[in-house]
């Protein structure tokens, strides 16, 4: 699991490894996220995620040893 | 093989000397610079540096696919950069001019859409807020 930016503030860490049962999609990683790092309940309801370096859509199914990432809203340039 | 992301000023004539060719007739250069928008004095740049750099390579093999003769270079500055500063540089290069202002507008624009980086504005004041603000929301 990794956090940038604001949601790395609000998580208190910018890595952390996050224990789901499979099958399980990036929501379910994200809702396991809330629960142990209460700090990002305060993430909007869908937030950006990245699945091993790419963006997908929180349906996307996640397998042992993906890493997941949380998106802020993207301000590059 | 000229790195995407650097922490140190950008320099325009290494990034020209990637697409520059004597068949390449037109060349543009887009630079992205900190404003000083009220008291900002600078901003901090973050990426999640790995994903940056796949997409960066992403969005240059899109532009490529549909200018074959243009080649395209970009780098994004990160860590502080003080207003008046770029944080970002894009040089294009085609045989005729309107492929390289295209090819040149088509990265910024995606490099504004898909790259993850992030901006904390710094200001004078001592204050700093994130950039992007809908996550408030």
């Amino acid at each position: 699991m990794r956090f940038f930016a604001r949601y790395a503030e609000l998580a208190g860490c910018t890595s952390s490894a996050v224990n789901v049962e499979t099958p399980a999609t990036v929501a379910d990683v994200i809702a396991r996220v809330r629960e142990v790092f209460p700090g990002t309940q305060a993430l909007p309801p869908r937030p950006l995620a990245a699945l091993n370096q790419r963006q997908v859509k929180l349906e996307a199914s996640v397998t042992d040893g993906d890493e997941v990432a949380l998106l802020p809203p993207l301000s590059g340039g | 093989m000229m790195m995407h992301l650097t922490r140190h000023p950008l320099d325009v004539n290494d990034l020209l000397a990637t697409v520059q060719s004597a068949e390449r007739g037109g060349t543009c250069v887009f630079l992205g610079t900190v404003r000083n928008d009220g008291d900002v004095t600078g901003i901090d740049y973050s990426a999640y540096e790995a994903m940056a750099v796949a997409e960066i390579e992403r969005i240059l093999s899109d532009a490529q696919a549909q200018w074959p003769e243009a080649r395209v270079m970009l780098q994004h500055r990160l860590g502080v950069i003080p207003a008046g500063e770029a944080s970002i540089a894009i040089a294009a290069a085609a045989p005729h001019r309107d492929e390289a202002f295209a090819s040149c507008r088509y990265v910024i624009e995606e490099v504004k859409q898909r790259l993850p980086i992030w901006k904390k504005e710094l200001r004078g004041d001592g204050s700093a807020n994130w950039v992007g603000a809908d996550d408030h929301r």
